[in-house]
C-alpha cells in the first residue's frame, strides 16, 4: 500500500506554501523523516496530508483517493500527530489515549490503548492527570493515541521537539519498530537533521515549499545540500559505529548564501 | 521498550483496567450523588418559605391535593412547585449550555452570559417591555417572553454564523460574543434612560432574573427541550472530549469539528434562550456550574455534560432557598443570589484546584 503524492499546491490566501510538489512513491514499512528549514513548509505538508489543510493534486494510498473519502474514511487510513497535546485537560492518561479510539469494545478497546502506552515505554503512566505531566511525557501520551488508532500511515508534526535525548532516540526507534512490524509508513518532520539521519530509511529535503532533494540519508546528505538549505558549513562523516553525523562549523554570511 | 519513566511505578493491562473501572464507577457514583442532592435540595426549596407549612404536610399536598385548603393549594401548585421545578429546569439547561459552549470554542469563560445570549434576551424582554405590540391573542407579558427568546436565538444565529464564515476561529467567536454583550448591553441601558419612571422598574427587574415567572406552561417547556436537546449532547460527547484535546487532533482522528461545532451552538441556542426568555438574565450558572463538574468528574464530556446539567440545577435550586432566607419576608431575585454565593464558591474552587496542581 505505497503513498503517492503528486503536484501538491497548498496556498494560505495568496502566498503559495507548497509549489507543486510531487515525491517518489513512498513504500509500506518506511519512515521519512521531512527535513529542511524554518518555513520550508515542512508542517504545512503535513497538516495538508492529513486533511488539515486546503490542498490541489493527488493523493492516493494503494491506489484509493484519499481526496475523495470522507473524514472517518480516512482517519482510518492517516492520523496525524500536532506538535502539542494542549494543557489543562482534565483527563487521565489512559482516558486519553481511549478517547482517541472512540469505538470498539471496552476490553478491546482498554488492550490496544495499554499497548500504545507500552510501546513508547510510558505505561506506568496510565493513571496519571495529563496535567501532571511535564510537556515531553504529554508529547509522549499524544503519540500514543496515534499509535493506539493503528492508522495505515502516521504523520508525525515534530514528535521530539520536548523530548531529552533518551526519548528523542527511543521514540523515533519504536515509531521505526511499529512501522516495520506492520507495515505501516510514518512521515516525520524533523529539525534535528542528525536524527533524521540516524532513524530515517528517507530523507525528503524541502526548501522554499519544493522539493530540493529525496533519498537515504547517505545518498544525499553532502555539505553542499547543507549550505544550500540551511546556510551552514558542514561536514557530514561517520563516526566509529559508521552512523552519519553532520557537524556544522558555522553559518554562512549573507553575502556566501548569496 | 521495557523500561519505564523515572519515578512512577509498573503497571500491567490487568491493573490498569481495572483502576479504569473503578474511576468510572466513582464517576457513576458522583453523579448519582449529585441527583440525590438535587432531590433534597428541592424538597428543603419547597419547605421554605414565609406560609410555615411543613415539608410533611408539603409533601402530602403534592400528592393528595384534596387534603389542602384552597389557599394552601395555591401556595403550594401555583408559587412552591413551579418555582422550585424552574429553579432545576433553568440551572440544568443554563449550565448545560454553558458546559458545551466551554467544549466546543475551547474557552473556560465561555456561556450564555458571557457570550452575549443573556444580553441579547434582556435587549429583547426590555424593547417589549418599553414598546409593547397591540396583538389580541398574545399579552405584553407573552410578547415580553417571546422577545427575549427571538433575541436570544439572533445572538446565537449570529454566532452560528461567525462559526460558519471561513477562517473565524474560535478567538472571533469569543471576541464576537464579548462585543455583543456590550453592544445589547448599551441598548438596554439607552431604553432605560428613555423610559418613563415606570417602565424602568420593570425594566430593571426584569434584567434581573427571577424565578417568580414560573408556571407550568413554562415548566413543560422547558422540561421538553432539555429531553429533547440531552440526548444528542450525549450522542456527541465522545467527539467533544477529542475536541478538548485540540481541533488539529480531533479532526484528524475523524471528527467533522465544523459539524459538531454547529451542532452544538444549535442545542445550546434553544437551552439557552429557552430558559432566559422564561426568567430572565441569570448569570454565572453557566459558567460556573461546568467549572464545578469538571472538578468533580473530570473532562469526559459522557460524565462531565449530565454532571453539569445536574450541579446548575443544584446551584439554582440552592439559590432559591437562599432567595427565601436572604431578606425576611423578601424574595430576592434569584439572579442577584447566584452572583453573591455562586462566585465566592468559585473564586475558592478555583484556589484549591490550584494549590492541588
Amino acid at each position: 500500500m505505497n503513498l503517492k503524492v503528486d503536484g501538491i499546491q497548498v496556498a494560505y490566501g495568496r502566498r503559495q506554501i507548497i509549489h507543486d510538489l510531487t515525491l517518489p512513491e513512498l513504500p509500506t514499512g518506511s519512515l521519512v523523516a521531512l527535513v529542511g528549514p524554518n518555513g520550508a513548509g515542512k508542517s504545512t505538508l503535513l497538516r495538508a496530508l492529513a486533511g488539515l489543510e486546503r490542498m490541489r493534486g493527488q493523493l492516493s494510498l494503494g491506489g484509493r483517493d484519499l481526496l475523495q473519502l470522507n473524514p472517518t474514511e480516512r482517519a482510518r487510513l492517516l492520523a496525524y500527530m500536532p506538535q502539542q497535546l494542549p494543557p489543562g485537560i482534565a483527563l487521565g492518561v489512559l482516558e486519553s489515549v481511549l478517547a482517541a479510539l472512540r469505538v470498539g469494545n471496552e476490553s478491546d478497546v482498554l488492550r490496544a490503548a495499554f499497548e500504545a502506552l507500552a510501546r513508547i515505554g510510558i505505561e506506568s503512566l496510565a493513571e496519571q492527570s495529563l496535567d501532571s505531566l511535564s510537556g515531553g511525557q504529554r508529547q509522549l501520551v499524544s503519540l500514543a493515541q496515534l499509535i493506539a488508532r493503528k492508522p495505515q500511515v502516521l504523520l508525525l508534526d515534530e514528535p521530539t521537539s520536548a523530548l531529552d535525548l533518551h526519548y528523542q532516540l527511543r521514540v523515533m526507534d519504536s515509531v521505526r519498530e511499529l512501522v516495520r512490524e506492520h507495515q505501516l509508513m510514518a512521515l516525520a518532520v524533523l529539525h534535528d537533521i542528525n536524527l533524521a539521519a540516524a532513524s530515517a530509511d528517507f530523507l525528503v529535503v524541502l526548501h522554499n515549499g519544493r522539493l530540493y532533494a529525496r533519498g537515504a540519508p547517505q545518498d544525499i546528505l553532502t555539505p553542499r545540500l547543507l549550505a544550500d538549505v540551511y546556510g551552514v558549513e558542514a561536514r557530514v562523516e561517520r563516526c566509529s559505529r559508521g552512523r552519519l553525523q553532520v557537524l556544522v562549523d558555522r553559518a554562512l554570511t549573507p553575502a556566501e548564501r548569496a | 521498550m521495557n523500561s519505564h519513566v523515572q519515578g512512577a511505578t509498573p503497571l500491567d493491562l490487568e491493573r490498569a483496567a481495572l483502576g479504569y473501572r473503578r474511576l468510572l464507577a466513582r464517576r457513576c457514583a458522583l453523579v448519582v450523588m449529585l441527583g440525590v442532592l438535587l432531590v433534597v435540595s428541592v424538597l428543603a426549596d419547597l419547605a421554605s418559605g414565609a406560609s410555615g407549612m411543613g415539608l410533611g404536610q408539603l409533601l402530602a399536598g403534592v400528592f393528595d391535593p384534596d387534603s389542602l385548603s384552597a389557599t394552601e393549594r395555591v401556595i403550594i401548585w401555583n408559587v412552591r412547585l413551579p418555582y422550585a421545578l424552574m429553579a432545576v429546569l433553568v440551572g440544568a439547561a443554563l449550565s448545560l449550555a454553558g458546559a458545551e459552549m466551554q467544549a466546543i470554542l475551547d474557552n473556560p469563560l465561555a456561556s450564555p452570559f458571557t457570550l452575549g445570549v443573556s444580553s441579547a434576551a434582556a435587549l429583547g424582554a426590555s424593547l417589549a417591555i418599553a414598546y409593547p405590540l397591540t396583538i389580541s391573542w398574545l399579552a405584553p407579558s407573552g410578547q415580553v417572553t417571546v422577545a427575549a427568546f427571538i433575541f436570544a436565538c439572533c445572538s446565537l444565529l449570529l454566532l452560528q454564523a461567525m462559526a460558519r464564515l471561513r477562517g473565524a476561529g474560535v478567538e472571533s467567536l469569543v471576541l464576537f460574543g464579548i462585543a455583543l454583550v456590550f453592544s445589547c448591553n448599551a441598548l438596554v441601558s439607552l431604553l432605560q434612560l428613555l423610559a418613563t419612571e415606570d417602565v424602568l422598574q420593570q425594566l430593571v427587574f426584569w434584567t434581573l432574573g427571577s424565578l417568580a415567572r414560573a408556571n407550568w406552561e413554562k415548566l413543560a417547556i422547558l422540561a421538553a427541550v432539555l429531553a429533547v436537546v440531552l440526548p444528542f449532547s450525549l450522542r456527541a460527547a465522545p467527539s467533544m472530549t477529542l475536541l478538548r484535546m485540540g481541533e488539529d487532533r480531533a479532526r484528524s482522528f475523524g471528527v467533522d469539528v465544523r459539524r459538531l461545532r454547529y451542532a452544538s451552538l444549535l442545542r445550546i441556542s434553544l437551552l439557552a434562550a429557552t430558559a432566559v426568555a422564561f426568567v430572565g438574565t441569570i448569570g454565572f450558572v453557566g459558567l460556573v456550574g461546568p467549572h464545578m463538574a469538571r472538578l468533580l468528574v473530570g473532562e469526559d464530556q459522557r460524565f462531565l455534560l449530565p454532571a453539569s446539567a445536574l450541579v446548575g440545577a443544584l446551584l439554582l435550586s440552592l439559590s432559591s432557598i437562599a432567595s427565601k432566607l436572604i431578606l425576611p419576608g423578601v424574595i430576592v431575585p434569584v439572579g442577584i443570589v447566584t452572583a453573591l454565593v455562586g462566585v465566592p464558591v468559585f473564586v475558592a474552587l478555583i484556589f484549591r484546584r490550584g494549590r492541588r496542581l
